[in-house]
């Protein structure tokens, strides 16, 4: 158990260190420079902003030193929101996005398992042809459809909730819904198929021939198994969540950081790019490496020893 | 004429993934409004009257009979961009799941035929390309590329298509971004199929690798390969919406369905409520992605072979 974890967090450093060098570079090969305006800055400011932002000199010696700042836990300056680093940046809009998607991460897999195990439950009856017609509908509708679909219907015309903003607990309901729905609807779908699947199995005959109730069957006995593919698309999912998601934050006004993931890029500010990357890329891994091991505890026929 | 035979036994046996899937009403529909909506959006812009998609003064009218859609803020009629945005979206839908298709099918093919440790260094490449979040990726390929494309189309006398290369750099981006699902899936079917006893009949009586590969596996694959692909459709219309959404894909006066709801997001606050803007567009994308995800569904069904009873 511990010789697995310490190899999947030596693991974790290669591949952040190989996403850390593709970011790097690839930022260089964008076309236009951070500081690229309507009129060209006079040389010697230019040169001034770029040692200030330590982007001068041989693109090698940068990537070398950029690394050794990152052993030091320095993800140096923005070059957009100037004079305040991509450390601050992040500590102040992660922890809202990772409220709105921890919100959105318990709600997406509670209700999806829930219902996915319903429908197969009652499968062949309304329930679950409901159940699944509504789940394809949650996946087929982009969030920048359903997001003001509920401003328009709970905001609008029926004036329950705010229309967006930060603060208080109604302004998360409807971004909360916003970013769980397509995850509940996918693991509704997820969780069906492989119940569907496991209670063909014979351990399930047995438990029905003991005359449990239907409902340990399928919730004592049937889920531990069946929700094993679900568990192991938790991992990208939580990364994904907790990171934010720019349509919602815009439709909704939050201030989190999915905005960064697409600003950095069209700003070609790459510090704070990286810094995002790496903060994903670690959840990533993470939230994988948890994975695997409730896999573990979920079903002992898998051993983690190799 | 064998063929021919061969072809309606297929049509009617009832084991034969066609007949499965016409017993499917879900799957029927949805190619009935697949086809409409094809049809649509080949033909319909061109059948309204002259003029409609340009700008007027006439902004935000509501639905009206001249109007069946209302209009935009620009006064263009809504129905026409509607229809020009199912163009471009099924365009850059189709267009970037086959790109995506073959450089999947391609790369997931070599990795599992070859095995070993090649097999493993462009498997790990793959994780590695899965830790980026896929947005920022598409992103940078999309402003790496966009003005190299742009430049070379004017240095090369292309420039009845400057105006068309942002959809072109889509499609290659989107591809680019889709194959590691669909590499994933192929190696894992090569994997399995190339320890079966006819691929070494084949070797035995010494067919080349190449013959192997595309005479021999590569059939094999198809079906499971075509069912990943049904489903790519809607996704990479999805992410095209996405890419629009954000402002850095589709440009007016092009238009597509993510690039309309955009619109439509902008406007929409509590004093004006522009219902039309949001829900024309959103009523033809999502009908559209329902229909493709359900056919997509009824193929899998039909098709996939650890579904088959």
């Amino acid at each position: 158990m511990l010789r697995f974890v310490a190899k999947r967090v030596l693991g974790l450093i290669v591949i952040l260190f190989c996403v850390i060098t593709i970011t790097f570079f690839l930022v260089r090969l964008m076309p236009g420079g951070p500081f690229d305006r309507e009129r060209k800055l006079p040389g010697h400011i230019e040169k001034q902003l770029l040692a200030k932002y330590k982007l001068d000199g041989p693109l090698s010696e940068q990537y070398i030193n950029y690394l050794g700042d990152l052993l030091h836990g320095d993800l140096r300056l923005s070059t957009k929101y100037r004079s305040r680093s991509v450390n601050e940046i992040l500590a102040d809009s992660l922890p809202v996005s990772g409220l709105l998607g921890g919100i959105a991460f318990c709600a997406a897999t509670l209700g999806g398992v829930f219902l996915g195990s319903l429908a197969a439950a009652k499968q062949h009856t309304w329930i679950d042809r409901n159940a699944m017609l509504a789940a394809l509908f949650a996946i087929s509708l982009p969030p920048f459809v359903i997001g003001p679909l509920l401003v328009l219907i709970f905001a609008i015309y029926i004036p329950l909730l705010p229309v967006g903003g930060w603060g208080n607990l109604q302004s998360l309901i409807l971004p909360s819904i916003t970013l769980a729905a397509p995850y509940t609807a996918y693991i509704a779908r997820l969780t069906r198929a492989s119940m569907l699947e496991v209670l063909t199995q014979d351990y399930i005959r047995t438990a029905r021939a003991k005359g449990l109730s239907e409902n340990a069957v399928i919730y004592k006995h049937a889920l531990r198994v069946a929700i094993l593919p679900v568990v192991s698309f938790l991992g990208p999912l939580a990364a994904n969540l907790l990171t934010g998601s720019i349509v919602v934050e815009s439709i909704f006004s939050i201030p989190g950081a999915g905005g960064f993931f697409v600003n950095s890029v069209l700003n070609r500010d790459g510090f704070l790019l990286a810094g995002v990357v790496i903060v994903y890329c670690t959840l990533l891994v993470f939230f994988n490496l948890v994975v695997d091991v409730l896999y573990g505890f979920l079903d002992r026929r898998i051993t983690l020893y190799d | 004429m064998a063929s021919w035979i061969a072809a309606s036994r297929c049509m009617t046996d009832p084991r034969s993934p066609w007949v499965k899937l016409r017993r499917n009403p879900a799957a029927i529909v949805s190619t009935l409004i697949l086809v409409v909506v094809a049809l649509a959006a080949i033909f319909g812009p061109s059948l309204l009257p002259a003029g409609a998609g340009e700008v007027t003064r006439d902004s935000f009218l509501p639905p009206s009979d001249q109007h069946p859609f209302g209009t935009d803020l620009n006064g263009r009629d809504l129905l026409y961009r509607v229809l020009l945005g199912a163009r471009i979206s099924m365009l850059v839908g189709i267009a970037g799941a086959l790109v995506s298709f073959v450089v999947g099918i391609i790369y997931g093919m070599v990795a599992g035929y070859v095995g070993g440790q090649a097999d493993s260094v462009m498997m790990r490449l793959v994780d590695v390309l899965y830790a980026i979040p896929r947005l920022i990726f598409l992103l940078i390929l999309i402003s790496a590329l966009d003005p190299l494309l742009r430049r070379s189309m004017e240095t090369h006398g292309l420039q009845v298509l400057v105006g068309y290369s942002k959809i072109i750099i889509l499609i290659l981006c989107l591809g680019l971004t889709e194959w590691l699902t669909m590499a994933r899936i192929v190696r894992g079917q090569i994997l399995s199929l190339k320890s079966q006893q006819f691929v070494l009949a084949a070797r035995s009586i010494g067919q080349s690798h190449f013959n192997i590969i595309f005479q021999h596996l590569f059939p094999n694959l198809l079906g499971v390969a075509l069912v990943y692909l049904t489903l790519t459709v809607p996704a990479v219309i999805l992410d095209e919406s996405f890419i629009s959404f954000l402002g850095v894909g589709v440009q007016a006066p092009l238009a597509s369905w993510g690039l309309l709801l955009s619109d439509a997001a902008q406007v929409i606050n509590p004093l004006k409520g522009y219902w039309w803007l949001l829900v024309f567009p959103a009523i033809a994308m999502s009908l559209t992605l329902l229909a493709l995800n359900f056919l997509g569904d009824g193929l899998r069904d039909a098709l996939d072979p650890r579904q088959r009873r």
